[in-house]
């Protein structure tokens, strides 16, 4: 039986990997909200309250360039509607906690910590505090992020512009999925999202965020259909 | 008014996190919609990795001589047969830097 900081720190553990790429994204993330002439205190409030990274470039982006505050909220709620996806996953390791605890944990789901809890507790379903695992990766994702936004903010963009270190967030995910390639049905589930997201990437308020993932979905629910 | 998008953003962001986590009962959804539930990750993670392989900051496609898509392709290889998430990232990131600074000077 693993004890509850063990299973916190598997989940810390699985996340750093990824912190290869988050780093210089919340770098850049703080850089760009201080280029585009926002006060440092408004950039990192974005980091504390919204906690979403390219949702918060976006917002900036928006503001600054004379959009409405309902535009930009409209394009953070669209971009960040992926989580409902991630909730509805992670609620099977969720649903024995009270309802205070679930209001607290929801605030640390990101996207690497819930791909990475997704995987671990998929293999280890009688983990009797699997929140903690999914606490572990969503806390230090949190921590390294507003770190890494502050530095940003502060130092500007020390990072090299010619580095295209924006390729690692790409990468990032596709060293979530990789592993999965092996599975026939999830590489078609793949390919339809990936597509559908080339098709649909003008639509508007980033919208092919979500309707890619839904596109897919859906594919996946005919697929078992026809399975059967 | 600024502070007001930051906030309003954040509420709805937070909404999004906590829906399905805290509102909604397990219970509602049926088994096909948890069994279509396992296909969330290759669902959405593509649409973030496509478009930030294929377009450009213009959000116009690359070329097929772009940098990165052989950049994903070494990372695909990599992570394929490493199952190691930094060695799928640093792969790729390498043989990207590799193409640009030495290959395309």
């Amino acid at each position: 039986m693993l004890s509850k900081s063990k299973i916190f720190f598997k989940g810390i553990v699985a996340v750093l990997p990824h912190m290869l790429s988050v780093i210089p994204f919340g770098i850049i993330t703080g850089a760009i909200g201080v280029e585009l002439g926002f006060d440092p205190i408004l950039v990192y409030a974005t980091s504390l309250i919204i906690f979403g990274g390219a949702s918060q470039i976006i917002f900036m982006q928006l503001l600054s360039g004379g959009a409405s505050s309902l535009v930009a909220i409209t394009s953070v709620g669209v971009i960040n509607s992926r989580h409902l996806l991630y909730g509805a996953v992670l609620s099977e390791y969720l649903e024995k906690l009270s309802f205070i605890k679930k209001l607290f944990i929801s605030y640390f789901i990101v996207d690497q910590g819930f791909a990475e809890s997704n995987k671990y507790l998929r293999q280890n379903k009688n983990l009797s505090n699997p929140h903690y695992y999914v606490l572990g990766t969503g806390i230090t994702l949190w921590f390294f992020w507003q770190l890494s936004t502050i530095s940003g903010i502060i130092l500007g963009s020390f990072i090299p512009e010619e580095l295209g270190l924006k390729f690692a967030i790409p990468l990032t995910f596709l060293a979530i999925i990789v592993n999965d390639l092996r599975k026939l049905d999830h590489v078609f589930v793949m390919f339809v999202s990936g597509f559908a997201s080339l098709i649909l990437f003008d639509a508007p308020f980033k919208s092919y965020i979500i309707l890619s993932p839904i596109v897919a979905l859906i594919s996946a629910f005919i697929m078992l259909r026809l399975k059967k | 008014m600024t502070w007001f998008s930051i906030i309003v953003s954040g509420i709805v962001t937070y909404f999004s996190r906590m829906a399905m986590v805290a509102l909604i009962d397990r219970e509602m959804l049926g088994t096909k919609v948890k069994e279509v539930l396992n296909y969330v990750p290759a669902a959405v993670f593509p649409a973030i990795i496509f478009p930030g392989v294929f377009f450009n900051d213009f959000g116009s496609f690359v070329e097929i001589t772009d940098p990165k898509i052989y950049g994903a392709i070494v990372a695909l290889v990599v992570g394929f047969y490493s199952r190691n998430i930094i060695a799928t990232i640093i792969s790729g990131l390498l043989s990207y830097w590799f193409i640009i600074f030495f290959l395309l000077k």
